[in-house]
C-alpha cells in the first residue's frame, strides 16, 4: 500500500452558546479550509447529518455550520461502542468579505462543503489627466 | 482513673485496612476517568465501530464520511469480518492555499471476529450520509428459538 492509512480521529465535544436541555452531544466536525483567488471553501465531515438537518449562516463574519441528526435508538444490546453519535457544531470567523448572495453548499456521502465566494473589489478606475 | 471497656476497643486491627481504603479510593477514581472517556479513543484501527446485537440479527455501523459505495469493499469468511476501503481526494488545483488540514485521506482495513455465528448468506450492508450499517443475520443454530410451555 503506497497510500496512507486512515487514523482514528478523536471526536472533540463542540461547546453550543448555552446548554441544551436535552442529554444529546455535540460535536466539532472536522474540517478543512482552504482559499483561492475567488473564493473560501470549507469543507466538514458529517456522518449522518442529512440535507434538511443543516444550517448554515454567516452573521457578522462568523460562520456557522450546525448538522442536526436524527439519533435514533439503539438497537438491542451494545457489545461494542468505539464512538459516540451526535449533532455538529462549529464556527468560524471569516476575515475576508464575502459575497453573503452567492453562498453554495453542497453535502456528499456525510461530507459538507460550504464555497463563499469573495466580493469582487472594485476595479480601480483610471483617471486621465489631459493636457490643456 | 480511665476505664476502658472490652468492648469499645475494636475488634480486630487489621494494619492494612487503610491500605485497602486507599486501593479502593484508587480504583473508584479509575472508574470514574474510563466512565468520562466512554466510546472514544478505545479503537485503534480504522474505522471506529459500534456493534449491536439483537435477538436475530448483529448491527455493525461506523462512520465514514467522504467514502463511496464503489471504494468500500466487506467480505466475510467464516466468523470474521472484513472491511476495506479508501477515501479519496481531488482538490489539487495550484493557486489553493489551506488555512486548516483536519481531514485525512488514505485506505483502511478493518477485520473483526463476530461474537456470534452468521449467515453468511444473509448479510445487508447500506452506505447513506457517510454512515454504514451492516445487518448480518445469525445463524439459525444460535437463534433463540421460543419454547412454548403447556399446562397438562
Amino acid at each position: 500500500m503506497t497510500e496512507q492509512e486512515l487514523k482514528i480521529q478523536e471526536k472533540k465535544a463542540a461547546q453550543p452558546g448555552d446548554e441544551n436541555t436535552k442529554n444529546e452531544c455535540c460535536f466539532a466536525p472536522h474540517v478543512d479550509i482552504y482559499e483561492t483567488e475567488r473564493e473560501v471553501a470549507v469543507i466538514a465531515d458529517m456522518p449522518g447529518v442529512t440535507v434538511e438537518g443543516i444550517e448554515l449562516s454567516l452573521e457578522d463574519n462568523i460562520l456557522t455550520i450546525q448538522g442536526h441528526r436524527v439519533l435514533q435508538q439503539q438497537p438491542g444490546r451494545i457489545l461494542l461502542e468505539e464512538y459516540e453519535s451526535g449533532h455538529y457544531l462549529r464556527r468560524f470567523t471569516v476575515a475576508e468579505t464575502i459575497d453573503q448572495e452567492r453562498i453554495a453548499a453542497s453535502l456528499v456521502d456525510g461530507v459538507l462543503t460550504v464555497r463563499l465566494p469573495k466580493t469582487i473589489p472594485a476595479q480601480p478606475r483610471k483617471i486621465e489627466v489631459r493636457l490643456g | 482513673m480511665a476505664f476502658i471497656r472490652f468492648t469499645d476497643r475494636p475488634a480486630f486491627r487489621n494494619p492494612w485496612a487503610e491500605f485497602e481504603r486507599i486501593r479502593q479510593g484508587l480504583d473508584e477514581l479509575s472508574r470514574s476517568y474510563v466512565e468520562k472517556g466512554k466510546g472514544q479513543g478505545r479503537a485503534n484501527v480504522y474505522p471506529a465501530l459500534n456493534i449491536y446485537e439483537e435477538a436475530d440479527r448483529l448491527l455493525i455501523t461506523a462512520e465514514l464520511p467522504g467514502v463511496k459505495v464503489a471504494d468500500l469493499d466487506l467480505s466475510i469468511e467464516g466468523e470474521t469480518l472484513t472491511l476495506q476501503g479508501k477515501r479519496d481526494r481531488r482538490q489539487n488545483e495550484a493557486g489553493v492555499s489551506y488555512h486548516r488540514r483536519e481531514i485525512e485521506s488514505g485506505s483502511f482495513s478493518r477485520a473483526i471476529a463476530l461474537p456470534v455465528k452468521v449467515d453468511p448468506e444473509q448479510v445487508n450492508a447500506r452506505l447513506a450520509n457517510g454512515i454504514l450499517t451492516v445487518t448480518l443475520a445469525k445463524a439459525s443454530a444460535v437463534t433463540p428459538r421460543q419454547i412454548k410451555v403447556t399446562t397438562e
